[in-house]
């Protein structure tokens, strides 16, 4: 019995926002299938009493004084930018009206 | 350029690039050789070979030679930047730097140079050490055999049809091939120490927070730490006391004073481990080791018995259950963290033909600018978070973590290092696993404890396996902040096996010939 099917794995897929091909989601079904099935042992010894654990170091807030300091320039902030219009980040539409 | 019969310094000559990183460094300080000379006999050495190991992603041959001549002029005028001043540094193309790209081994930075550098690269050019280029490396460090690399695998310079370890294999691969005498790598879940075990090199993951991850494109932010390697201990000590230390733009960074441990390697070097306590970890060397490494792992616990260090057998019952914890939490933190690749402020950008949707380029542009492994493990990780599985995955998976720095905190109260193999196999063949994800995982078993627990860990060359010649790396772990202990115990045991042979491991290479 599985433990994840390919509808699954296209709706992971979506959220994760990946255009994968139908061919990558039947190779990417059985693999995560074969490794959640091996990484689901951590189940065995994993017991209600135990506390979790998401840092290996205690973290704590760390503040500093909030005073103004440099930072990137426009143009250091926009030069990796694949697109730019009017010294801003041009992005594709983000809203669904008709052009 | 790309053909020599041979090669003008193969390892074993005694040409400036066979030569350690403290012993190049003594002789910039003497003013026996400058660091443009220095500088200049790595990069002649990089053109020679770089197309049977393609360690390097990008190479600045002038902002190399730039830093080595800034390196001698302070040394002329009597203020050397540090120990390491003017010896060259290969960098893991995975910490930013404002003069060369970074990629990180993907497609979705291809090209991108960052506008500020990491902590690790500007305390690096603060000691004057000269940055030869960016090593190639699984991409966004996910892999253990460097094959993940949008660019091309790098050569393992033992075996060329061999994976150099990963993801740091073209930092190991560059360490080994004489290409560079120190270098950079990153370790989330074994990829400093791996690489380093394959390719016969040393390679440490100093305590997570010793090392600031600012400007290191991140992973899995718990577990990710930069350190140092090195063909010696003595030149990985040297280097970690470049690269480690507070840093207020980390909040993760360790508010403590940088363990001794350059002092720390001298003083193992003599070679007396008398009064320290080795536990060796039961659960990592049996079933399922190649037999070449569990003959080198036993040798190498016998010397260090020789030089005087009570060994006992340590028990740490939950480490295998390790690795499920580690690809569970590793691809949760990995599917959030790369989530900023959204193609907007910087990378790749594909379908933006002003039809497409934000939403619709975004999967388009990740779809082309993620490989296969960064797509699985993204995958992995969105699934282990989504509600009805977030507590059966990856809730279970931090509670095996508490039990694993259970295990460790219960080995250090009766011990004051853990050793083991650092891998159960040599190097692999390009492509053996490739198609076998599980397989591939399966070569970090015994490193990933350290990330989940967060404490110090190195490896360190035991000689050549028996049955193929490849290396074999014994690792040494110590608690947080005890990183000292790794090189004391790390330069004895180095110093041992070079006594015990007639040629130094490193000589035994083959040399490189491009046809």
């Amino acid at each position: 019995m599985s433990t994840i099917s390919r509808d699954e794995v296209a709706h992971l897929a979506g959220l994760a926002r990946l255009a994968v091909s139908e061919e990558e989601l039947d190779t990417f079904a059985g693999q995560l299938d074969v490794i959640l099935d091996s990484v689901a042992r951590v189940g065995e010894v994993a017991a209600d009493e135990i506390p979790p654990t998401s840092h290996a170091v205690p973290v704590t807030n760390v503040f500093r004084t909030d005073e103004v300091r440099p930072g990137l320039s426009r143009r250091e902030a926009l030069a990796g930018a694949p697109a730019t219009e009017e010294n801003r980040f041009r992005v594709p539409r983000i809203l669904n009206e008709e052009a | 350029m790309s053909s020599t019969t041979s090669v003008p310094d193969g390892p074993g000559s005694t040409e400036l690039t066979g030569l350690a990183a403290s012993e190049l460094a003594a002789k910039i300080a003497a003013g026996e050789v400058s660091a443009v000379e220095v500088t200049r006999a790595h990069l002649d050495r990089i053109e020679a070979i770089e197309p049977a190991v393609h360690a390097f992603l990008h190479v600045d041959r002038e902002a190399a030679l730039d830093a080595a001549r800034r390196a001698d002029e302070q040394r002329a005028n009597g203020t050397p930047a540090s120990p390491l001043a003017g010896v060259p540094l290969a960098l893991k193309d995975v910490l930013t730097t404002t003069d060369m790209p970074t990629t990180c081994g993907s497609r979705m930075l291809e090209g991108w140079t960052p506008p500020y550098d990491s902590t690790v690269a500007a305390r690096l050019r603060d000691a004057g050490v000269v940055i030869l280029g960016k090593t190639n490396m699984d991409e966004f460090a996910m892999g253990s055999s460097t094959e993940n690399s949008a660019f091309g695998p790098t050569r393992n310079p033992w075996d060329t049809d061999r994976i150099p370890g990963g993801s740091g294999g073209g930092s190991s691969a560059a360490l080994a091939a004489f290409e560079a005498p120190l270098a950079i790598g990153t370790d989330t879940g074994g990829s400093i120490r791996q690489p380093a075990a394959v390719t016969g090199t040393v390679g440490v993951k100093p305590t997570y927070g010793g090392v600031s991850r600012y400007g290191l494109v991140a992973f899995s932010s718990s577990l990710d730490q930069a350190g140092p390697c090195g063909r010696t201990v003595l030149d990985a000590a040297m280097l970690h006391e470049v690269i480690a230390g507070h840093d207020v733009m980390d909040s993760t960074s360790v508010a403590a004073p940088v363990p001794k441990v350059t002092a720390a390697a001298r003083e193992g070097a003599g070679g007396d481990l008398r009064g320290v306590r080795v536990g060796v970890v039961r659960e990592f060397g049996g079933e399922g080791y190649q037999q070449g490494v569990r003959d080198s792992f036993r040798t190498a616990v016998d010397t260090l018995t020789s030089l005087g260090a009570e060994v006992v057998e340590v028990s740490c019952p939950h480490f295998e259950y390790a690795l499920g914890a580690y690809y569970l939490i590793a691809p949760s933190e990995c599917s959030s963290n790369l989530a900023r690749f959204d193609a907007m402020r910087y990378g790749l950008r594909v379908g933006d033909d002003g039809t497409r949707s934000t939403e619709e380029v975004m999967s388009l542009t990740r779809e082309q600018g993620f490989g296969p492994e960064v797509k699985r493990r993204i995958m992995l990780g969105t699934y282990a978070l989504s509600s009805g599985y977030y507590d059966a995955y990856y809730g279970q998976a931090q509670k095996v973590r508490t039990l694993i720095t259970r295990d460790f905190d219960a080995a250090f109260g009766q011990v004051d290092v853990l050793v083991s193999p650092t891998t159960p196999t040599t190097a692999f063949r390009i492509g053996e696993r490739v198609d076998d994800p599980m397989a591939m995982y399966r070569a970090d078993l015994c490193t990933i404890p350290s990330n989940l627990a967060g404490n110090a860990s190195m490896s360190v060359p035991s000689g050549l396996s028996t049955e193929d010649g490849m290396p074999v790396g014994l690792q040494i772990m110590a608690p947080a902040m005890a990183d000292d202990r790794l090189y004391r115990v790390g330069a004895a045991y180095e110093a041992a096996r070079d006594a015990a042979s007639e040629v130094p491991l490193l000589d035994r290479v083959p040399r490189l010939e491009v046809a």
